[in-house]
């Protein structure tokens, strides 16, 4: 009996905690999103994180999508060679690649490299009251630290995605005509003919708002982060893993949306 | 809004409290700093001396207690009410907190330019005369701050405080991992920052040859509470036993006692 208690009581208790750690998030996004909007904007430092998430995320992103976009056509190949769809490998490597492969593998890749990094950065400003500093010198760290990273995040990624979807859809061309043998003009004509601009525009939504979990995630646990390094290495690891389970979570939701 | 005589204290704490999970830091503190005056708080490590001017900035929030700043309550500003309070006050940090990400000059000019918006180059002027105050030669100014010692980054935080001219300044441990040469020099530049300029400053530090050279009046906290609080030349005829064990830093007496019990 004391047992049954103990048991409900503890499911009461991380219950409790996960409202209000959600409640926590809440808060801090709309606090965030305040200062997004509101000026006085950081264009400098804004332009930085843009350059440090966007330009120099360019070797991991485009290596990613080489090698997915050529898997793809190769894979596909064999697949559609079971009933005779062997025609429709430009066609489902380039939907695949900007609809949902582009976005997800570009965010997951960055949520490793950028929110990580986001965590750690904050985090160590936190535990060394390098926050606190701020603060005593007038200078909101929502305002400098959070909403730059907020915003370039959200503006870089679509970029990074229409570079991989390219880079993708490229590695597909290079399989199927090098290791496939296919004909380069017809597979060329075939992907441009099936493509619509919905498919880049869902894509490039998809990747605006994986920008935004992705710092979002790395501030929100840099920010709170407690104790000394090893606060840090948590923030870090926490900021990784809930980054890419929401980049998982809004994938499904925002692919829903634009389905209906 | 109150009116602001001569008399208002420029900082007036009363009845702060703050507890930590079981931990009660502060079971009510008072204190008054009068406009234009040097505070020194004393106390042993641990006993919350930070935890206090931490809450004075708004960096902890207090359980209960009010703190007015000329006059104004300011425990619960938030926003711009908070930025304009902060805005007259300089702080330096007992570990420095330097930026990291930023050169020697930049920590300096900080408050300079995010601000009073003050251009590059006359900002880099001014911090480059802020560190000169504190003892850096203007070659450091582009090194990072990693690169110094714990010394210098001291005297890097003292010159990103006072460099914006503030009203009010808060020094936690101002001369702790200085040499003595330095520490005098630290010392005489904060009664110059309070005498010439009429600025406020509340110092914590466990140097009480430096507290006796800056200190009008000293304060010192135990067990969450102010116990004794002075003219810094009284000090010595206190009769307060706790007072008298830590200023001739004496293993034996009351607070020895206290940490034998606990
Ligand atoms: N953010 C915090 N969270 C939890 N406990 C804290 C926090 N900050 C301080 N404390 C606790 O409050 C107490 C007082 O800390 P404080 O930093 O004010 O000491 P101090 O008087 O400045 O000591 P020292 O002379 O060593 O700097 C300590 O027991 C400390 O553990
Ligand atoms: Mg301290």
């Amino acid at each position: 009996m004391m047992s049954r208690w103990n048991f409900l009581a503890a499911i009461g208790r991380i219950f409790i905690s996960f409202l209000n750690s959600t409640g926590h998030l809440i808060l801090f996004t709309a606090t965030a999103l305040r200062h997004v909007v509101l000026p006085p904007f950081f264009l400098r430092i804004t332009f930085q994180q843009m350059l440090r998430i966007g330009y120099f995320s360019l070797p991991v992103v485009g290596l990613t999508a080489i090698f997915t976009g050529a898997v793809l056509a190769l894979q596909i190949y064999i697949g559609g060679s079971r009933f005779n769809a062997e025609g429709f490998v430009g066609q489902v490597v380039v939907i695949s690649m900007v609809r949902e492969l582009g976005p997800v593998l570009a965010a997951l890749m960055l949520a490793g490299r950028v929110s990580s990094a986001i965590a750690a950065e904050i985090g160590t400003m936190r535990v060394t009251e390098q926050i606190d500093a701020l603060t005593t010198l007038a200078t909101n760290p929502f305002k400098y630290l959070v909403a730059p990273r907020l915003i370039a995040a959200t503006l870089t990624l679509p970029l990074l995605v229409l570079v991989a979807d390219i880079i993708g859809v490229m590695g597909g061309f290079l399989a199927a005509t090098q290791r496939l043998g296919l004909n380069a003009g017809i597979y060329m004509k075939t992907t441009l003919d099936v493509l619509q601009l919905e498919d880049v525009t869902s894509g490039l939504t998809k990747a605006a708002v994986f920008g935004f979990l992705i710092a979002l995630m790395g501030c929100y646990h840099g920010y709170n982060s407690k104790g000394g390094a090893q606060g840090v290495g948590a923030a870090t690891t926490d900021a990784v893993v809930s980054a890419s389970i929401l980049i998982l979570l809004f994938n499904y939701v925002l692919t829903d949306f634009f389905f209906s | 809004m109150m009116a602001q005589t001569q008399d208002t204290p420029k900082i007036a704490v009363s009845g702060l409290h703050k507890r930590f999970g079981g931990n009660q830091v502060l079971a009510g503190i008072d204190l008054e700093i009068g406009r234009g005056k040097s505070v020194v708080i004393i106390g042993g490590s641990g006993s919350g001396k930070s935890v206090t001017l931490k809450c004075i900035l708004g960096l902890i929030k207090p359980d209960s207690g009010s703190i007015r700043i000329d006059g104004r309550e300011s425990t619960g500003l938030s926003g711009t009410e908070r930025e304009q309070v902060l805005a007259r006050v300089g702080m330096l940090f007992q570990a420095a907190a330097l930026f990291d990400s930023m050169s020697v000059w930049e920590n300096v000019a900080f408050g300079l330019m995010q601000r009073q918006r003050m251009p590059a180059e006359l900002a880099r002027e001014k911090a480059l005369a802020a560190m000169a105050k504190v003892g850096l030669e203007a070659g450091l100014a582009d090194l990072n701050p990693a690169e110094l010692s714990g010394g210098m980054q001291k005297r890097v935080g003292l010159a990103r405080a006072i460099a914006p001219e503030p009203e009010i300044l808060f020094f936690d441990e101002p001369t702790t991992g200085l040499d003595p040469i330095m520490s005098g020099i630290i010392n005489e530049l904060i009664i110059e920052r309070v005498r010439e300029l009429g600025a406020t400053a509340l110092t914590i530090t466990h140097d009480m040859k430096s507290a006796r050279r800056i200190a009008d009046t000293i304060a010192m906290i135990y067990q969450g509470r102010i116990i004794w609080c002075g003219p810094a030349d009284s000090i010595d005829e206190c009769g307060e036993p706790h007072v008298e064990q830590f200023i001739r830093a004496k293993s034996e007496g009351p607070i020895a006692l206290d940490v034998l019990r606990a």
